[in-house]
């Protein structure tokens, strides 16, 4: 009899070309995407080497960390940003690779675009210069962020030289309860396992309550896998990711399609699979969450308080409390529900899909900003802003008071020009609440968007649950 | 990519856990499209004060470790992103040795791409290392080849590393330069996987 393989040996095995005498092995890349962040030096690498790309057609590029968020029409103030942009449309022109240019409806954050066009797909090997490629195992894809070193490897070799990770499994079980969604759910997760408590291992989230998350959900559950220090997340593809993929522009279609399905049906996990470790989480104890600290893992439900560091025997960890505390302006002890905020942002490659506009939409819906909060809803891709729009959300964002921005990275890493001012305090959708990372002593509070858009309306981190639907 | 064989040198304190990749370089440097120019910039936000003066208590800026080689630090070092310019800044700044008692995927990996031994060691041994360090100006020597740590003590600290990965920072090696020595391997895989994927290829 076969051993009993689990969806990442399964992945894993289909794509090892060699393995070397210590155990490295030369691992096939099937998709790759690119941003410009990541990439300029490594096509200077391959010029200055003289080498070319392996297979042009596997590598998809889209420039979203740099780009505005507000008129395009005369291009990118910025001087370091624009050459950025401009330095990757022209590679993947020398190149020969397909480029998501800033003005394509179809441009937007790496991530939301690669599952949109269905160039993101069951059962392949995913890497792009960028940590949250974790967001592609959601397809059930082993995807995982790299180094520019390894996008250079990838673009010459379409290969990668690894070791097999550790395979983690992480079960929910039961329903999540209303007004608790996906980031919620991420959140308490890392919360429970650290920061650092998927280092060395992809996590395959499984049970219930993943089983019954829209395909968006699974992203934004998948994306912060990173933040649990895993190199990737993974679920089991089914009906749901079948469905989301079907008629996408990249995806297969008719015989192709079909022989796709049937291949990726085998891909879940064999009964009995051994993993190397597994946590089990009751979806049902889940409260929404909030952070409080600059680590993910820094989290408790709305209903809590910011924790108090003396109950804190570690001492380094103590010591990493009281630095957070003192830089989010925090005294211990204060219930999260009083902590005010100036500013709400909504997007990222987390929680910009349209899924998630909804949600926030129908927090805002027939309701106002606060005065003193400035909130900004950033749609992830052109296309979820075509749809939103469609949908009508804008208005709602707008009459509310939202600014109803363009898509790209924005304000969750503030390399363009959506920032915090220092000391300011952001209700964020985004995934890292590191120092600075919103602008400079900016104080980030990662939550869901109906947790933002609840905090936008009453100006303070609010229990969703008592706001209700507008 | 330099090789790393031996080094010896200054050893600075680091004693924070989860020290993030926005940390170490923050994002207004990542416009860049070079690998170097990044030394001045790493650790930014704690190296300077709001007026752009050296902050004069933050490790790096205190006379015995401007020139540090060596960097021993807390649990999870480079935690976040999978941005290349973090090992660049180190390694632009001097820094080849990061010692800590565990470090974040992408992150170890980016080190090794780049000359940069990062070295684990059971969370003891790290601490005894910080002690040394935060005596100021003092020096290890960091043998890749015999896989040991002298401190001034003369005592000797064993680490582990993977072979593969050793090779190459001994040699200096150009991974992809020796990946491409196994085009006709991949050629082949390639061909089935297109067989059983063809899907993937259309
Ligand atoms: S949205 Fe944020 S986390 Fe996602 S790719 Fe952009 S910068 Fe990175």
């Amino acid at each position: 009899m076969t051993r009993a393989r689990t969806l990442f040996d399964k992945i894993w095995e289909a794509h090892v070309v060699e393995v070397q005498g210590d155990g490295t092995c030369v691992l096939y890349i099937d998709r790759h995407l690119v941003h410009e962040v990541t990439s300029p030096q490594a096509f200077e690498g391959l010029r200055l080497a003289g080498r070319g790309v392996r297979r042009p057609e596997a590598t998809l590029a889209v420039a979203d960390h740099n780009v505005p968020t507000t008129d395009r029409s005369r291009g990118i103030a910025d001087t370091e940003s624009r050459i950025q942009v401009d330095t990757l449309a022209a590679n993947c022109a020398e190149f020969g690779i397909r480029y998501f240019s800033m003005d394509d409806l179809r441009q937007g954050i790496v991530h939301i675009i690669g599952p949109e066009q269905g160039f993101t797909q069951p059962g392949t090997t995913i890497v792009c210069g960028d940590s949250h490629t974790s967001t592609h195992g959601a397809f059930g894809a082993l995807a995982f962020g790299v180094g520019t070193s390894e996008v250079e490897h990838v673009l010459a070799t379409q290969t990668l030289l690894q070791k097999p990770a550790k395979n983690m499994l992480v079960a929910i079980d039961g329903a999540l309860p209303f007004g608790v969604g996906a980031k919620d759910l991420v959140l308490a997760i890392i919360g429970a396992i650290g920061t650092a408590g998927g280092t060395g291992h992809v996590i395959e989230y499984a049970g219930e309550a993943i089983r019954a998350l829209s395909m968006e959900g699974r992203m934004t559950v998948c994306n912060m896998s990173i933040e649990a220090g895993a190199r990737a997340g993974l679920i089991a593809p089914d009906e749901t990711t079948f469905a989301y993929i079907k008629g996408r522009p990249m995806a297969p279609t008719g015989a192709a399609w079909d022989a796709a399905v049937a291949d990726w049906r085998t891909l879940p996990s064999d009964p009995g699979a051994v993993y190397d470790s597994e946590v089990r989480l009751d979806a049902a104890a889940i409260a929404p969450q909030v952070t409080w600290g600059t680590s993910p893992q820094d989290v408790v439900a709305i209903t809590g308080a910011v924790p108090v560091p003396a109950d804190v025997a570690d001492e380094g960890r103590r010591r990493a409390m009281l630095r957070s505390l003192d830089y989010m302006g925090l005294r211990a002890g204060t219930p999260m529900r009083e902590v005010a905020v100036d500013r709400v942002f909504i997007g990222s490659c987390t929680n910009g899909r349209i899924e998630d506009l909804r949600e926030a939409a129908a927090v805002a819906r027939g309701r106002k900003v606060a005065a003193n909060v400035g909130a900004m809803v950033v749609p992830g891709s052109g296309l979820v802003k075509q749809m939103a729009e469609a949908e009508g959300l804008d208005r709602i964002f707008r009459e509310a008071g939202f600014e109803w921005r363009e898509p790209g990275c924005s304000m969750c890493l503030a390399m363009n020009a959506d920032r915090l001012e220092p000391g300011e305090r952001c209700a964020s959708t985004s995934n890292r609440n590191f120092e600075g990372r919103q602008g400079r002593g900016g104080r980030t509070h990662l939550m869901s968007p109906a947790m933002a858009a609840a905090a936008a309306v009453t100006g303070r981190l609010t229990d969703v649950r008592e706001l209700g639907a507008g | 990519m330099d090789p790393f064989t031996k080094l010896t040198g200054v050893v600075a304190p680091l004693p924070m856990i989860n020290v993030d990749t926005d940390m170490i370089i923050p994002k207004q440097f990542l416009k860049t499209i070079q690998r170097s120019g990044l030394g001045s910039s790493l650790f930014f936000e704690m190296r300077y004060g709001d007026d752009g003066a050296e902050k004069a208590d933050f490790v790096l800026n205190r006379p015995a470790y401007r020139g540090a080689q060596i960097l021993v630090a807390g649990e999870n070092f480079g935690c976040g992103s999978s941005r290349e310019h973090a090992p660049w800044a180190l390694l632009d700044f001097g820094i080849r040795c990061i010692i800590a008692p565990s470090f974040a995927d992408i992150f170890f990996n980016n080190c090794f791409k780049n000359g940069i031994l990062p070295v684990v060691l059971p969370r003891a041994e790290v601490d005894a290392l910080m002690a040394i360090a935060e005596r100021g100006g003092e020096t290890l020597s960091v043998d890749l080849e015999r896989q040991e740590i002298a401190c001034p003590d003369g005592t000797t600290i064993p680490f582990d590393v993977d072979p593969f990965r050793k090779a190459c920072l001994l040699g200096g090696l150009d991974e992809i330069g020796l990946t491409l020595q196994k085009a006709t391997a991949i050629d082949a895989f390639e061909q089935e996987h297109r067989t059983r994927h063809p899907w993937l290829f259309a």
